[in-house]
């Protein structure tokens, strides 16, 4: 079976985000990496193809400067080829953008058995697209997956929800989005680094797809004020010296708690 | 203006995100809800929250909402009702509803929003980002319907005292492909005390617990203070409690009296979560955690010594 995953390459969490004080849209300029949260969806899409014994797994990415040091991590897990949208004019894209751009990049693969994606990315975190690909390629989705599995050319996940999980099933070809944790993701070996280098990536823009209009002018939003939220006031921070549960009892008995 | 509002029910009721955005928008104008469900039960509290009427698809047969709810949207639009701007929870199914419809109708989306502004014909929501820190005002450009969702807790829910909401029929077109996924059954995670996004004390745990056993003290603490028990998304990923018990950008939003973090660094994807909570106390070993940033009170400290002794304290009242 073929599987195509989408993932995002982000500017490393760990360091403080930023916005472009011209555009306003999130500085991305810095080295990306791979998404953790798209990592999961990675190990998932390699186990179901090992499971099934045959086929491969295929990788699609919108990144500004052809970046694809995300896409080398993944690549270097297991994924056998990639496509990355890479292209000036694409600043300033909404999801459903986004969305079009990732759905023919899908179709340019000859589409696939299964399209995983992570629930939402860790930088944006619109949390759409899945579901917006799924539609634009008239498939249906389950999202929210925490388990899943294919047999008899249908998968059956439980998909979470706020009161617990339902169980789905659906045929194939169909649109999936995963929860960190659905599976643990494989560390890159040494020889799937090197492996990695030599993996064919396409770099495609948006008119090689054949979608119009993107960035700004198909956005239909614009940013139109920035301001710093309203600090909470400086608290008490102490060393626990052995008596800070005290401070803790007196803190909640003063809100009349306890 | 003319809006709808994407209602959801749990237990006979509506949400309580439901009757929040359902008040804010009868304060920027006329309010219609659209259900996807049997509308029968939950039309009163509709109506007294501001709808005048409500969209109901009735049963869903086993589909999943985002594609029948916006489906019906769709054929309600196409049918000559079109609102100026739909209003979704930021939960699994407004995301999935919202989603879906913005490609049947081609519009952008702006989502996790906190706030929502109405001038003349020119409709902005305010999402935070960077934990929190910063707030982003965008304003839709496009034609309508404008589609935005809100994050949970974002406005007050207040009775109007109006009539129960009149009940439209919106029946559920043909699906075609995209309608494939079926429920087949649905798990209720059972948990007792106060509900997490209710409880006016809510406790937390987080990686540095160390070890899932160690998540005991965590329901202890919240047990004696009547509170609910919370986790950071590190040790919901890890498996160590169900998602429900999740505070964050992915989990719940929570406001309580009183919020403890106990071995929660504080990052952004939890802080978002709770950073609306009237007081705050931390309990972490690294003194340069995120989370000392925002806590009215920090014990720089092992939870391991710390919480066992607030446990016994607390006991002996």
């Amino acid at each position: 079976m073929n599987v195509i995953v989408c993932v995002k390459q982000i500017p490393d969490p760990a360091l403080p985000g930023s916005q472009d004080p011209n555009t306003l849209t999130l500085k991305r300029d810095g080295k990306l990496i791979l998404d953790e949260s798209d990592s999961y969806g990675v190990e998932m899409a390699l186990q179901l193809v090992d499971k099934a014994g045959g086929g491969e797994v295929s990788l699609i990415s919108m990144a500004p400067n052809n970046e694809v040091s995300g896409l080398r991590t993944a690549l270097a897990m297991g994924a056998a080829k990639g496509i990355l949208i890479s292209d000036p004019a694409l600043l300033g894209s909404d999801a459903l953008t986004t969305a079009k751009l990732l759905a023919a990049a899908v179709q340019r693969l000859g589409g696939a058995d299964l399209i995983i994606a992570a629930t939402e990315s860790s930088d944006g975190y619109t949390g759409t697209v899945p579901e917006q690909i799924a539609e634009v390629l008239g498939l249906p989705s389950v999202t929210f997956a925490k388990h899943l599995a294919i047999a008899d050319g249908k998968l059956d996940a439980q998909r979470q929800t706020e009161e617990g999980y339902d169980d789905v099933t659906c045929p194939l070809p169909a649109v999936v989005s995963v929860t960190a944790g659905v599976v643990e993701p494989r560390y890159p070996s040494f020889k799937g680094i090197m492996a990695a280098k030599a993996k064919p990536v396409e770099t495609v823009t948006a008119a090689d797809l054949g979608v119009a209009p993107v960035g700004w002018g198909g956005a239909n939003q614009k940013i139109v004020n920035v301001v710093q939220a309203e600090a909470r006031a400086a608290g008490t921070v102490v060393e626990d010296d052995g008596e800070g549960f005290a401070k803790i009892v007196a803190f909640l008995e003063n809100l009349k708690v306890i | 203006m003319n809006i709808w509002v994407f209602a959801q029910a749990a237990n006979g009721a509506p949400t309580s995100g439901t009757l929040e955005l359902l008040t804010k928008a009868r304060s920027l104008g006329e309010v219609t809800a659209f259900f996807g469900g049997d509308a029968t039960e939950i039309s009163a509290a509709l109506g007294d929250h501001g709808a005048a009427k409500v969209y109901a698809t009735g049963d869903l047969a086993g589909n999943l909402p985002g594609i029948a709810v916006a489906s019906a949207m769709k054929a309600v639009i196409d049918g000559g009702d079109s609102p100026d701007l739909i209003m979704f929870p930021q939960t699994t199914e407004g995301r999935d509803v919202i989603a879906r419809l913005s490609v049947k109708l081609d519009r952008t989306v702006l989502t996790n929003n906190t706030a929502i502004t109405v001038e003349g014909d020119t409709v902005s929501c305010t999402t935070p980002v960077f934990g929190g820190a910063t707030l982003v005002t965008t304003a839709f450009t496009g034609p309508p319907p404008h589609l935005a969702a809100f994050r949970p807790k974002s406005f007050t829910a207040e009775p109007s005292g109006g009539a129960p909401a009149e009940i439209t029929a919106a029946p559920l077109p043909d699906l075609g492909a995209s309608g494939g996924a079926t429920i087949t059954a649905v798990h209720v995670e059972e948990r007792s005390g106060p509900k997490l996004d209710e409880a006016a004390i809510v406790v937390s745990g987080g990686r540095g617990l160390g070890e899932a056993a160690k998540y005991e003290m965590i329901e202890q603490l919240a047990k004696l203070l009547k509170g609910a028990a919370g986790a950071s998304r590190a040790i919901v990923d890890a498996g160590w409690v169900p998602y429900s018990y999740q505070v964050g950008q992915t989990g719940k939003v929570v406001k309580p009296n009183v919020y403890i973090a106990a071995g929660i660094s504080g990052a952004t994807q939890h802080m978002v979560g709770m950073k609306g909570s009237k007081n705050i106390i931390a309990i972490n070993k690294d003194k340069e955690a995120p989370i000392f940033g925002i806590a009215d009170l920090g014990i720089i400290g092992d939870v391991h010594k710390v919480l066992p002794k607030l446990i016994e304290a607390l006991q002996a009242r």
